[in-house]
């Protein structure tokens, strides 16, 4: 019954056009081999999978994970509209394709911001980020879904403005733009972590207490950064000062530099051991490549020299990374991490022989399949949400029950894994579910939403750019779920506001309905309060009700005398401070 | 059916647990009174590293000594010449010089110190106040509001504790968001209990923790919601004199909420006083930093002693490593683990010592030095926890309380 009672609605929306997103021919033969290698894993520790999750459910976390935001009824009824045997893989090339493409590229750009600047980066005064800046950026190169490894080497590489306004603007900038300073430790280290799934930053000043990381390893990847500087650029309204990345020529450090003007071209950097001895180094990949050995191959023979017409350094460094296993390695483990809820290594940023993978020929069929493809991310994404894996139920059975790496055991992905919403999911999704800005002027929508999203983000003040999230399942988050602006508004009743019909040839239907979702519910003749109610489950939790929820509804109806209006509130209330309504399931 | 019904009706319902009225009906009950048992920690915590060197242990008239001299105290510690109201207070206070730590990255840094343990991928330990909040709990009977509250800052999380025992953060005005109910109070239970019935069968679908942690926490903040405790938070109601003692900053009014706090019978409070990260600019900032410092740290001390309460009140004043003796070529200095010194007193803990010694540039401890682990051992040990207690993280593995550290002796007297 789930979903089908409303099929009849939905035939209104199911001509909508699937369009772009041609599925390739060896998308299943991806997908399959990942089922294939799971279900071998699964034999081998003795448990059964969980059984495929509802519909409803399934398409839920489909939204969330790829839009970033729940479903509505009305998509709801379209995907149900679908027939059965194909209504996944549609919903997949549906979200995947155009119709869907500015949602879902920005959601891209929301979570890739997050990833290279934080939550913080660009939002306090002393930030030399422009975070406006980074996300035009990244929303340009995922419209195109620029292959990966470009977006990398975009970032990696960056020099000019990050600021829009200005003539050299790159956003792409924006990434190292807060790491620079200190002689680019940070910006060693997060390259690293991003795109080679590495930790070094405790490296720099000791060796690495669980792996073979060495001091000398982590100043070998700093050397590449040194030609790189930060300029602050002073913005004459806000008085803020943004950064400017400008390369130059680096003839090394310290007491050779001398020697380097008088023609020796080895630009070195020197750093401190913890006895505090001086030691040299040389750009050095983390394989032990050494920068001269590959400019020697190329027939430089001062491979070493700093000098920008010479050798660019972070050019080379960025070729380097594309080409190791590293970089395909750690880009699919942190697109499985996302979207399985749970890493094959954990956490995604420190992979190495000191932290076995899960499913070790899992990761290597991925990686080598997205290298295949060319880095194209949503390939990648496709390859993952299209397997049986991602389609099992967060329900466990009898055999799989211990499987949960919330425990800290590893994961066998025999059962779809809970998981908080973000902070940005929630309020999207709160907003799409209750149409609680509907009030609101567009500059009104977004501050409330930055409003609210930054109550919950405390920033460390140092210079790793540290931050912490209370959204995590806190008392402050469950106060705000409950008591909060947006919830008001998203639980009242005011007829007073309710719009009338919309002028004539208006395209939208949510232009015909009133002002929020509770009213328009409240206020729509055709419907019985059983159907009202539904309507609440549907679009809070992808569910019908099922009989004690409908018998406690209706018990509260007779208390309130029949007055549908207060009961919806009361309801819908109830249902988005749900554990089913903040779990991604 | 009367909204009496109405409730009746779904404590009658067989899918309905407990945890409904466990949240929709204390409102009823009395008017809980504390009833104190326990004791409580105060973490003053520096976050980003505060140069210890130029606070705690100053090396004058050495190339690393820095601008500070030292001046005497009411205690064995010479301290800087910046914090003349806390060399007042020394003889509550005991300066242990002799810590010596591994991580000197922020991150790992602040787990380190907060929790006893090095990071490990698999396993989240829990920090100080979640160990303390969830180890008083069977002594805090009739505390409403959460056991553990951080000031100004995130400090680190519960780990396999689960989030029933997570920091409560709150800014230093003591501002508590969004707690005022949405509906009277009646209408808040019904709702509750339409939750509850939600929540309850979600939770009992074998989906994972998550699952029915949420249900913990949302009893919590009802709990939270509707207590007259919540007025401890309610630093505005201090007369003006005490707001003047501690000083017109963050850290000060934070040191004032901390002092409501434990008068409250809260077991952990944490004040986050940040922006020690001085790599340049050292001294510059410590001009504006330790006048902050010393006034709200001072104020603490002597306002708790006044009150009787510095003998159940362990205070703890650290952040995540010291900082190089080496002043680097921006006349600031950078992150140092190997040495550096922690200051701690109150709960019946030893004032008044210095307890170890670095060498004549403070690049090293000579003699006997110290960890996190040890730390918190005394800490805990002071709150009258047994350092036998072992702890099982959710994959199993048995875990010493404060990482299996040794109490540091002499401050334990």
């Amino acid at each position: 019954m789930l979903l089908s009672s409303v099929l009849s609605v939905a035939l209104l929306l199911s001509s909508a056009a699937v369009s772009g997103a041609p599925t390739l021919a060896d998308d299943n033969a991806t997908s399959e081999q990942i089922d294939a290698l799971l279900k071998a894993s699964w034999k081998l520790a003795g448990v059964s999978p969980s059984p495929r999750a509802p519909d409803g459910a399934w398409a839920r976390r489909l939204y969330l994970d790829l839009i970033g935001r729940i479903p509505t009824v009305d998509e709801l009824q379209a995907f149900a509209a679908e027939k059965p045997a194909e209504r996944r893989t549609r919903l997949i090339d549906r979200l995947l394709s155009d119709e869907y493409r500015d949602e879902r590229v920005a959601w891209q750009a929301t979570e890739a911001a997050i990833l290279l600047v934080g939550r913080t980066g660009g939002t306090t005064g002393n930030s030399p980020v422009h975070r406006p800046g980074l996300v035009q950026y990244l929303r340009e190169a995922f419209a195109e879904n620029r292959p990966h490894d470009q977006l990398m080497r975009q970032l990696v590489t960056a020099t000019g403005s990050v600021r829009p306004e200005d003539e050299d603007f790159n956003g792409a900038a924006n990434f190292l733009a807060d790491k620079l300073a200190d002689d680019g430790v940070q910006a060693t280290a997060r390259t690293a972590q991003l795109f080679l799934g590495v930790s070094v930053q405790c490296t720099q000043c000791h060796e690495h207490p669980f792996n073979e990381q060495k001091q000398s390893q982590f100043w070998e990847l700093n050397a590449f950064f040194r030609q790189a500087r930060v300029e602050r650029i002073r913005d004459e309204d806000s008085n803020r000062r943004y950064g400017r990345i400008v390369d130059r020529d680096f003839l090394g450090q310290g007491v050779l530099r001398q020697a380097s003007l008088d023609g020796s071209e080895r630009a070195q950097i020197f750093y401190e051991l913890r006895n505090g001895r001086l030691k040299v180094a040389y750009p050095t990949f983390i394989d032990g490549t050494p920068l001269a050995d590959v400019m020697a191959e190329r027939g430089l023979t001062d491979g070493d020299t700093g000098r920008l017409a010479r050798v660019n350094r972070r050019a080379e460094l960025a070729d380097l990374i594309a080409a190791s296993p590293e970089f395909a390695r750690v880009s699919v483990n942190r697109e499985w991490a996302r979207l399985m809820g749970y890493g094959m290594v954990r956490p995604p940023e420190d992979m190495g022989p000191h932290n076995p993978a899960s499913h070790p020929e899992l990761l290597e069929t991925l990686a080598e399949a997205f290298r295949q493809s060319g880095f194209d991310r949503l390939q990648l994404t496709r390859w993952i949400v299209s397997t049986d894996a991602y389609g099992l139920d967060s329900r466990a059975g009898v055999s799989n029950r211990d499987d949960d790496p919330s425990l800290g055991v590893p994961p066998l992905y025999s059962r779809f894994y809970l998981r908080q919403l973000s902070a940005e999911q929630i309020y999207d999704s709160l907003i799409t579910a209750t149409r609680a800005d509907e009030g609101l002027e567009e500059t009104e929508r977004a501050a409330a939403r930055r409003r609210w999203l930054r109550q919950f983000t405390t920033a460390q003040e140092n210079d790793e750019n540290g931050e912490a999230t209370s959204f995590n399942g806190s008392i402050s988050q469950t106060l705000a779920m409950m008591n909060s602006d947006v919830m008001r508004r998203a639980t009242e009743l005011d007829t007073s506001r309710w719009r009338p019909a919309p002028a004539a040839g208006s395209a939208s239907l949510a232009d015909a309905k009133p002002q929020g979702f509770l009213s328009s519910i409240a206020a729509d003749p055709t419907q019985t309060d059983a159907q009202r109610i539904e309507r609440l489950y549907l679009a809070a939790l992808a569910r019908m009700p099922e009989r004690g929820e409908r018998r406690m509804a209706e018990a509260l109806l007779a208390t309130r005398a029949g007055d549908v209006g207060q009961t919806l509130r009361d309801v819908w209330w109830a249902l988005l401070n749900s554990n089913e309504f903040i779990l991604n399931h | 059916m009367t909204r009496r019904h109405f409730l009746d009706h779904l404590a009658g319902a067989a899918t309905l647990g407990t945890t409904a009225l466990a949240f929709g009906r204390t409102v009823e009950a009395a008017a809980a009174t504390l009833r104190r048992q326990h004791k409580s920690t105060v973490l003053l915590w520096m976050n980003g590293g505060p140069p210890t060197i130029d606070m705690w242990d100053l090396k004058p008239n050495t190339p690393t000594g820095g601008p500070l001299k030292p001046i005497a105290t009411t205690g064995e510690a010479l301290i800087s010449e910046r914090l003349p109201l806390l060399a007042k207070q020394m003889h509550h206070l005991s300066v242990v010089r002799s810590m010596s730590t591994r991580e000197a990255d922020h991150t790992r840094g602040r787990y380190y110190l907060h929790t006893g343990f090095v990071p490990n991928p698999n396993v989240v330990h829990p920090s100080y106040g979640s160990v303390i909040a969830q180890q008083t709990e069977s002594l805090v009977s009739g505390l409403e509001i959460p056991p553990f509250v951080s000031i100004g800052g995130s400090s680190e999380g519960p780990g396999f504790l689960g989030m029933a025992y997570a920091p409560f953060q709150v800014d230093e005005s003591g501002r508590v968001r969004d707690a005022q109910p949405l509906v009277e109070a009646e209408r808040l239970n019904e709702r509750l209990a339409l939750l509850a019935e939600i929540e309850g069968r979600f939770a009992k679908q074998r989906r994972g923790a998550a699952a029915g942690e949420h249900a913990k926490v949302l009893g919590k903040t009802v709990s939270l919601m509707r207590s007259d405790q919540m007025v401890a938070f309610d630093v505005d109601q201090e007369p003006s004199a005490a707001k003047e003692r501690y000083g017109d900053s963050g850290f000060g009014r934070g040191c004032l909420l901390a002092r409501r706090l434990v008068e409250a019978g809260v077991p952990f409070v944490e004040v986050d006083f940040g922006g020690w990260d001085l790599h340049a600019g050292c001294f510059d900032q410590l001009d504006q930093k330790l006048p902050q410092l010393d006034q709200g740290m001072s104020a603490l001390v002597e306002d708790l002693q006044e009150r009787g309460l510095l003998q159940d009140t362990v205070i703890l004043c650290m952040g995540e490593f010291g900082r190089t003796p080496r002043i680097n070529g921006d006349a600031g200095r950078d992150h140092y683990a190997r040495a550096w010194s922690a200051v701690v007193g109150g709960g019946g803990l030893q004032g008044g010592l210095a307890i170890g010694q670095t060498s004549a540039d403070g690049t090293a401890v000579e003699g006997e030095s110290h960890s996190s682990e040890d730390l918190m051992a005394t800490v805990c040990q002071a709150m009258g926890l047994s350092l036998d207690t072992k702890f099982t993280s959710l994959n199993g593995r048995p875990m010493k309380i404060a990482g299996g550290g040794t109490p540091i002796r002499q401050l334990l007297g």
